[in-house]
């Protein structure tokens, strides 16, 4: 069974809808035992990072995702999702699970026509080969919503980049955990087939240890 | 490659499609008056999204408040078939109008009426769900310039009915400053006719806001959302009555701006 973790961060409905679209078996839980013992787990997330991190805290989910990581569960975080799995993020000054080494700081951008945050259809580009974005093309788009940006410590957790005047970290992956900043579950039929490859991933990856 | 058309921004232009719903079932007017069912909402909005539209905007013209209840079914079914950003909105009038809608899936809300009558509507909502989210839909029609309405464009609410004295280039101006993410501009003489969107009213108010600008009313063929994606500087083009009615498929129109050079998300 997938596990969608609720910690009062948005509305999961779409990734729900999108698991079932693509013939996975998920629930939406925020148990601290069912995050721990889950298959494989699904991170989403939007909102804030303090508020998020004091949902997860007093849940007892927080440390359940950290066991559940350390136990090799798959895991594929969204959004916030990835923004918690760093070590700090700069909005609301927060400590976070700290599962990636890096920091998460607010898009400061020179061009005063782009908009933070960044919201809309933009590209992604693989830049370190991982099963779950395998099925990534030259030009495909994803859906991103969010004024903060990513900043994984080592270059070898980065797995993919995005432009936003400058190229940003818009996927990461480090052992048994993969995140997107964008939305796979708002990306269309090319954010589904991440997805789909998600579920059908074992959680192992050549590439980088944390 | 060639450089793209298009833009202070390197994100895609989108090709939004409007549903209008009355008691759960799609709806189109014609000049905001008459409005006729068209058929099923969830059933459009998956075949639309299929076929590569970026974008879905329900518009609830239910009119009485009974039947506003059945738009959050609408949109929570929706929220689990399209996968693709919802924004929605009619009678928003409050931050609780907005977190329900928000709760049954909708990303964005679309605030109008409402927010003419109480702009601080606007910011309320803009606090409450983050101001990317928080879209303002405005209706515009055409007038003589004057001095209480230099830009010659009036804000009109309640469906096209009710015109407000109020300056459409200023009310732009003012919802952006209030925290709105978004503008659309819907331009109630051309919406219905399809003889194409009115660009100088478009052109005008992307020209005087940052934030991104939706352009509504008029859209009858493929050359339409071009020209106000270039001319018109419109961030996204809204299309309506041209792909309810089967006029045209939603990837005939990104084809036709793909071909040209405009940046549209072409993999889907």
């Amino acid at each position: 069974m997938v596990v969608i973790v609720d910690y009062d961060a948005g509305n999961l409905a779409s990734v729900l809808g999108a698991c079932r679209e693509v013939g996975a078996e998920a629930e939406i839980s925020g148990d601290a035992a069912r995050v721990r013992t889950a298959e494989r787990v699904i991170f989403p997330g939007v909102g804030a990072a303090g508020s998020a991190m004091r949902s997860l805290r007093a849940s007892g989910v927080g440390a359940a995702l950290v066991d559940a990581f350390q136990a090799g569960t798959p895991i594929l975080g969204i959004c916030l999702g990835l923004q918690i799995s760093l070590d700090r993020s700069e909005e609301n000054d927060t400590a976070t699970l700290g599962l990636v080494p890096g920091e998460v700081r607010r898009f400061r951008l020179d061009d005063p026509t782009l908009k933070v945050p960044h919201m809309g259809w933009n590209a992604v580009r693989v830049v370190q080969e991982h099963p779950v974005l395998g099925g990534i093309e030259e030009g495909d788009e994803f859906y991103f919503v969010h004024a903060y940006r990513p900043v994984p410590a080592q270059a070898r957790h980065v797995l993919a980049e995005s432009e936003y005047e400058g190229a940003f970290c818009s996927a990461l992956g480090c052992a048994n955990l993969v995140a997107t900043q964008f939305h796979p579950e708002k990306s269309g039929r090319v954010g589904l087939r991440l997805l789909e490859r998600f579920l059908a991933w074992d959680g192992v990856w050549a590439g980088a240890t944390c | 490659m060639g450089r793209r058309l298009g833009g202070r921004n390197v994100l895609s232009k989108r090709v939004i499609a409007c549903l209008d719903v009355r008691d759960g079932q799609l709806a189109k007017s014609v000049r905001f008056v008459d409005t006729k069912n068209i058929g099923d909402p969830v059933e459009k909005a998956r075949e639309y999204y299929l076929d590569g539209l970026d974008e879905l905007v329900f518009y609830d013209i239910t009119a009485s408040s009974d039947g506003r209840k059945i738009i959050l079914d609408v949109v929570e079914a929706v929220a689990e078939q399209v996968f693709i950003p919802l924004s929605v909105g009619g009678g928003v009038a409050s931050v609780a109008d907005a977190t329900d809608l928000r709760l049954a899936g909708a990303e964005k809300i679309n605030v109008n009426s409402a927010a003419v009558r109480r702009p601080a509507l606007i910011a309320e909502c803009a606090d409450a769900i983050g101001d990317q989210n928080v879209v303002l839909s405005m209706d515009v029609r055409r007038v003589e310039p004057s001095e209480k309405l230099p830009s010659g464009y009036e804000i009109v609410i309640e469906g096209g009915r009710r015109p407000m004295g109020l300056d459409a280039l200023h009310w732009a101006k003012e919802g952006e400053h209030l925290g709105a993410g978004e503008l659309v501009v819907n331009a109630i003489d051309a919406d219905g006719t399809r003889n194409g969107y009115e660009l100088a009213l478009t052109r005008l108010l992307s020209e005087a806001v940052r934030i991104p600008v939706i352009a509504s009313g008029g859209a009858g063929q493929p050359s339409h959302l071009y020209d106000v994606l270039t001319e018109g500087k419109a961030d996204a083009a809204l299309v309506a009555s041209m792909v309810h009615y089967g006029h045209y498929t939603v990837s005939e129109l990104k084809r036709h701006l793909h071909q040209r050079g405009v940046k549209v998300r072409m993999s889907w």
